[in-house]
């Protein structure tokens, strides 16, 4: 026999039916088995033998398909016999049909209209939930630091300086070099339209204006929350799946004093420093681009810089930097918290603090253009 | 012996930056036995384990498993002999994005051409065997408790209806009716699948119940193998220690109480 498994059907005395099985009936062969047996239904008579004596290999999986043809015979009446069953198959087959029970199949999701809109439903409420849950967390960081600055001594120092260096100091390279190509990229613009009206010189507005009142702080406050604020959440939520935070608050530590309020302050206070240091670079490329395409010296450069921007463009530019780390560290802390359970769980969340702090920083950012505007800054 | 060993390992030597962890380690697996390897802390008991199965790449020596050469063995030759051996991690290391069903048919999936329905029964039975209540099939591991999770990735060991079996660690973290049922449960599947089986453990109890042969790790290679009647005639301090202390005598003395239990019951 060429193939690795076969069942025949014979005729025997009377109206008997016998069905020799035999080759390997195992997990291996499960596939083309099942196949095979897709063919088989209920013969017309009262009497089927299964003869398995040629069978060389059976396992739990070829058991199965065996049983599972045998329970439907016998739910069409059929009495059944078995013949040449080795022992060791014998306990196989007992194995498989007590292990035989009703599988429990999940709901499958209907995809009709109701079910999208119950599910618009759910992600609407989910996310009122998350921004009273960024609130009502805003406000427990808040009471914490007011009980810091009480009792200043119990500010975790060390921390503090470790999670400024790495949200900080390494942010330096990344945040500069953006902010240099940004002003690169508006020198260039600027210039290309600004030409054709003879008014290049008011590239110079342009860059100080566009650096110094939006573009430093909001490409920190991008770069800090793809680098910083997926990390804050990634490392508490794996702390939350390996029940460390749990631990902390079992030896009398605050996750909140202990995890956020380092993370919070580290980003309060580095965010200024950052925003300042990508004004810088972005003001420095929009210069070097000035002087290489339309020959502006960099000492006209600067004596414009200094007629067309008021000191308040770069002050509105860094009273922003604090709240969006605040916002920043906020987020992707309390998505740390809400990691539940799971590795995947970690990964969700991390996403969601990226994508929820750059919604919240540029919604707060659109809120200072409409009031610096108001007060007429 | 008639037989040729289920895995043979010669001459293993493991080490990890200065430090030696084995050298010039030995071993056989007999077919359709339970053994059982014991050491103490740092002795590489699972370093070993995750050799066997190629997790770590021995600096030298020579691993066999179903007469297969894995240090010299293609790629298609080490999937043949992977798929007739199943692992339970210690923690049970299952897929947390996937329900149990779905972790029990991942190797399924990936290593047979079976359709959803039979993969969905198969599943099933698999589940039924390791002992789980049917409702956790549809459940994700993050909502199982500790030894149901053991059970679950004891499932999807078993997924492929494998020769061979490697237990990490199989009762540590169980209460001690949770590790003497699932003792139970791999006796029983030992014998009704006729399954060879490689343990980790720690768990006298285990060792007693179970265990065919014992390996003892020490002093980087295996110091001594043979059943428990010959271990208790070593001499070695360790394993003098280890299974004359007082828990191995509880052990033993439990065992000989539901022994004596079990044969008042049978006359």
């Amino acid at each position: 026999m060429a193939e690795a498994f076969w069942l025949e059907e014979k005729n025997g005395e009377g109206d008997r039916l016998i069905f020799e099985a035999g080759g390997a009936w195992d997990v291996r062969h499960a596939g083309g088995l099942e196949r095979r047996l897709r063919n088989v239904h209920p013969p017309a008579t009262r009497n089927v033998t299964f003869d398995i004596t040629a069978v060389e290999r059976l396992d739990t999986a070829g058991a199965w398909l065996l049983h599972r043809v045998i329970k439907s015979f016998g739910e069409a009446g059929i009495v059944i016999e078995y013949a040449g069953v080795r022992p060791e198959h014998k306990v196989m087959l007992e194995q498989v049909a007590a292990a035989d029970r009703p599988a429990e199949v999940p709901p499958k999701p209907s995809g009709s209209l109701v079910e999208i809109l119950a599910r618009l439903g759910a992600g609407t409420l989910e996310a009122v939930e998350e921004m009273r849950q960024v609130v009502g967390f805003f406000g427990r960081v808040m009471v914490v630091l007011a009980g810091t600055l009480v009792r200043p001594h119990r500010l975790r120092f060390t921390a503090l300086v470790s999670h400024m260096e790495h949200v900080g100091f390494n942010a330096l390279p990344i945040v500069g070099l953006l902010s240099f190509l940004i002003g690169v990229v508006l020198a260039y613009q600027g210039a290309v339209v600004l030409q054709r009206f003879g008014a290049e010189i008011f590239v110079v507005n342009l860059i100080a204006i566009s650096v110094l009142r939006e573009i430093g702080i909001l490409l920190t406050a991008i770069v800090v929350a793809g680098r910083s604020g997926s990390a804050f959440a990634a490392a508490i939520g794996s702390m939350m799946v390996h029940e460390e935070v749990d631990a902390m608050r079992t030896l009398g530590l605050d996750p909140m004093e202990v995890l956020v309020l380092p993370r919070l302050l580290a980003l309060a206070i580095t965010m200024p420093l950052l925003a300042f240091f990508a004004d810088m670079m972005g003001l420095l490329g929009g210069g070097i681009m000035c002087w290489a395409v339309l020959d502006i010296a960099p000492t006209v450069y600067l004596e414009r810089l200094g007629d067309a921007v008021g000191i308040w463009s770069f002050w509105t530019g860094m009273i922003k930097a604090p709240v969006f780390g605040i916002i920043i560290a906020v987020v992707g802390c309390l998505e740390g918290f809400r990691v539940s359970g799971s590795a995947e769980s970690v990964g969700r969340q991390t996403t969601r603090a990226v994508v929820t702090s750059l919604f919240l920083v540029i919604v707060a950012d659109a809120m200072f253009s409409i009031f610096f505007a108001k007060v007429g800054v | 012996m008639a037989e040729p060993p289920v895995i043979r390992v010669e001459g293993i030597r493991n080490q990890f930056g200065s430090q030696v962890v084995h050298d010039g380690l030995d071993l056989e697996v007999r077919k359709a036995e339970i053994l059982a390897i014991v050491g103490g802390s740092g002795t590489g008991k699972s370093v070993l384990l995750r050799t066997i199965v190629g997790l770590i790449r021995p600096a030298a020596g020579r691993i066999e498993v179903f007469g297969t050469d894995m240090g010299k063995a293609g790629a298609k030759e080490r999937q043949r002999v992977e798929t007739r051996w199943g692992l339970l991690f210690q923690d049970g290391a299952l897929f947390s994005s996937l329900t149990v069903a779905q972790n029990v048919q991942v190797p399924m999936r990936e290593h047979l051409d079976l359709s959803q329905p039979l993969m969905d029964d198969l599943a099933a039975l698999k589940i039924a065997m390791a002992g789980l209540p049917p409702d956790a099939g549809s459940k994700y591991p993050s909502e199982l408790s500790g030894g149901m999770r053991k059970r679950a990735g004891l499932a999807r060991a078993l997924a492929l209806d494998p020769d061979l079996i490697f237990l990490d660690e199989p009762t540590a973290g169980l209460d001690p009716i949770g590790a003497a049922a699932f003792d139970q449960l791999i006796r029983r599947l030992q014998r009704n699948l006729g399954l060879t089986v490689v343990m980790v453990t720690h768990d006298l109890d285990t060792l007693y119940a179970v265990c065919d042969r014992i390996a003892v790790l020490a002093e980087k290679r295996v110091l001594v193998v043979g059943p428990m009647s010959e271990m208790l005639q070593v001499e070695h301090p360790w394993v003098h220690e280890y299974f004359h202390g007082p828990r191995a005598r509880a052990a033993q003395d439990s065992l000989a109480a539901t022994s004596v239990a079990a044969g008042g019951t049978a006359s």
